[in-house]
């Protein structure tokens, strides 16, 4: 038999706490069947988790529970819960859930001899019983103790409870106050130990995050780390610091940058759909611009945008992008741009990150733009921005999302990364610099590629202007000393157009001295000719008078011989 | 027999025929004796029977001695073997 099962892999039972992120830490959920110890301070969410656990077991497993509190009212609890979405009155109707509430109050209660908390058993049992609860949470059990003074008694009959607790085969939840050496004031994980989750809340410079962790869970492999979550709207949401794994699907789409001229860039004209791109640069050197540009081109696709502002509100940057010509107002109209605007303090990280989360799972966007990223350090230490970045980017590449990121450098010399460039630029694929190029008294912008990967790209450093019409990529400019830019280049240009006007008129004028002398060399010849004419002329006239007294002479010879 | 109402209720909650709840009876049983003579009343309530009941009087610790006349309520756990603390719980105060 057992040769015959050792392929099927053992699968430990679990109930499933339907809690974004925590099944999957947990690899499955709490140990079915056993207690489970969920410790930590004041205010960091145990109640509601309990809660949750026990909500969702209904609502999605149709697991009826008993929810015990020994703090609140049944109807507090109610109240508190509703505005989380979850509505207990009509689960209670529908003898789903049972809230029992039960007070200890040390005045009215007077110790005679010995005791034991068969009572509370019994009104546990019934409570299962009464719905077939398939899931308790005793929240938190610890008030006993300021209630009750036989300490002996009370942790016997505690550990009693657990071991019937177990025997019932219900999923149980115990909640406990986090103590000063142990993880609760009355060392509840002595007997609680088959799975141990810690919940923090700290608050660093200003900004809090709560943490979860697991301590122990026997039988199950389990996430060690520390885990942010939220708790928001929906309830709490815990967050893996990273997947697992790098294995997203690549796609060979090219989206366009929308830029005019810097498609031509790269050799495939844009960037792969899916990767995630960084526009760094000093302060004024147009990353938004070129942030909203891509918005603009992906929103005339009729692609999905989502816009995450973090410097301006929607309206200040419709307006400013208008300035230049884009009218980004349409497309938040048509419903392919969602602005988002929030100060990066407004709350943690982890908060903005669920927003994105949310968003893409509700709006489904293929493209999303953070500008800034760099604002989000204000918000965490470089350790935890990199890690949510990591998450972000995780995420992003997982749902095949194109992501512009703009960041600030701080300094202004050095074209290498700043602190929240580094963090960053190990991550994304595609890497932009728009830079101040400086030099004689004014200041040009240049963009240029540091990286882009699996594509081939241009080195060159291209100045672009930005005017009414919008951003304009000049075309390169070769000087005698390199490329040229701003006042150099409209010298230099001014310089070569004198020189061809020059060269012209030059030529013209050598065209016209030539003409000139031909007319000279034409007269000369005239003159040449006519001078011989009239020298042939008198040549001819002497030849004639000479025949003409030839004949004078001959005819008188004659007359004389005839005469003879 | 309704208008006399006994100037003392009591209550005793117990879960079974445990031997702690099997002392506490006796020991009630015996201080009201001694104590309120005539002018007392106690119910017993088994939780394994009635199982409902235990919410309403917020027990959790059996056997628990309620007094629900006079008011204020005020509870005693335990097997009542200490007097002196039943007693001014229950706050008689004792003829000696």
């Amino acid at each position: 038999m057992s040769i015959k099962h050792q392929n099927e892999k053992f699968e430990f039972p679990k109930s499933p706490t339907g809690i974004e992120g925590l099944d999957e830490i947990t690899d499955g959920g709490f140990p079915k069947g056993r207690p489970t110890l969920i410790c930590g301070g004041a205010g960091c969410g145990k109640t509601l988790l309990a809660m949750q656990f026990i909500i969702r077991g209904i609502t999605d497993h149709n697991e009826p529970g008993v929810f015990m509190s020994f703090e609140e009212p049944s109807d507090d609890l109610t109240l508190n819960v509703k505005s989380l979405g979850f509505d207990l009155e009509k689960l209670k109707k529908d003898k789903k859930l049972i809230v029992d509430h039960v007070r200890v109050e040390r005045s009215e209660i007077e110790e005679a001899g010995e005791y034991d908390l068969d009572g509370l058993f019994v009104r546990l049992g019934y409570a299962i019983d009464t719905i077939g609860a398939k899931r308790v949470v005793l929240d938190t059990i610890e008030s006993l103790f300021s209630g009750l003074s036989n300490q002996a008694i009370l942790r016997a009959e505690l550990r009693r409870l657990f071991h019937w607790l177990k025997q019932k085969g219900v999923t149980a939840i115990i909640t406990g106050e986090r103590g000063e050496a142990t993880l609760t004031r009355q060392g509840l994980e002595e007997y609680v130990s088959d799975c141990v989750i810690i919940l923090d809340h700290r608050v660093i410079e200003q900004v809090s995050t709560r943490r979860l962790r697991i301590v122990k869970y026997r039988g199950s492999t389990h996430g060690t780390n520390e885990y942010p979550f939220l708790i928001d709207q929906d309830g709490i949401s815990v967050l893996p610091i990273t997947s697992l794994k790098l294995d997203n699907e690549v796609s060979q789409d090219i989206v366009s940058t929308g830029v005019p001229g810097l498609d031509s860039m790269f050799e495939r004209g844009g960037f792969y759909r899916g990767s995630n791109i960084l526009v760094s640069g000093t302060a004024g050197t147009a990353k938004t611009t070129i942030a909203s540009y891509f918005a603009d081109e992906q929103c005339r696709k009729k692609e999905k945008t989502v816009y995450f502002a973090f410097e301006e509100s929607p309206q200040q940057l419709i307006r400013n992008m208008k300035s230049i010509g884009i009218d980004l107002e349409p497309h938040v109209k048509k419903g392919y741009l969602q602005i988002h605007s929030s100060r990066p303090s407004l709350n943690g990280l982890e908060l903005h990150l669920l927003t994105l989360r949310k968003l893409i799972k509700d709006f489904k966007p293929t493209t999303v733009i953070i500008d800034p990223i760099s604002n989000l350090i204000t918000v965490g230490s470089e350790h935890e921005v990199r890690s949510m970045l990591v998450r972000l980017i995780d995420m992003l590449k997982l749902n095949n999302i194109t992501a512009l990121f703009t960041s600030l450098n701080k300094t202004n010399e050095s074209t290498r990364p700043d602190l929240s460039e580094e963090s960053v630029s190990s991550l994304v694929d595609t890497w932009l610099t728009v830079r101040d190029l400086e030099g004689i008294g004014e200041r040009n912008r240049g963009i240029y590629i540091i990286k882009s990967r699996g594509m081939g790209h241009s080195n060159q450093v291209r100045e672009f202007v930005i005017t009414g019409k919008g951003v304009k990529l000049m075309e390169v400019e070769f000087g005698p000393n390199g490329i040229l830019t701003g006042t150099a280049r409209r010298t230099n240009e001014l310089k070569s157009k004198t020189s061809k006007m020059k060269l012209q008129s030059e030529l013209e004028r050598k065209d016209r001295e030539i003409a000139r002398k031909r007319k000279v060399l034409e007269a000369n010849i005239e003159a040449l000719r006519n001078e011989f004419e009239s020298v042939e002329e008198e040549l001819n006239v002497l030849k004639a008078t000479e025949q003409l007294q030839k004949k004078v002479a001959d005819e008188k010879n004659d007359i004389k011989a005839r005469k003879k | 027999m309704k208008t006399k109402v006994a100037e003392w209720q009591l209550l005793l909650y117990i879960a079974g025929q445990t031997p702690k709840s099997i002392k506490a009876l006796s020991n009630i049983k015996k201080y009201a004796e001694e104590h309120l003579a005539g002018k007392y009343s106690i119910e017993i309530i088994d939780l394994l029977v009635s199982p409902q009941l235990a919410e309403g009087d917020q027990i959790l610790a059996v056997p628990t001695l309620v007094r629900k006349f006079p008011e204020p309520i005020r509870k005693i756990i335990g097997d009542l073997s200490n007097e002196e603390r039943v007693l001014v719980g229950l706050n008689i105060k004792p003829l000696k």
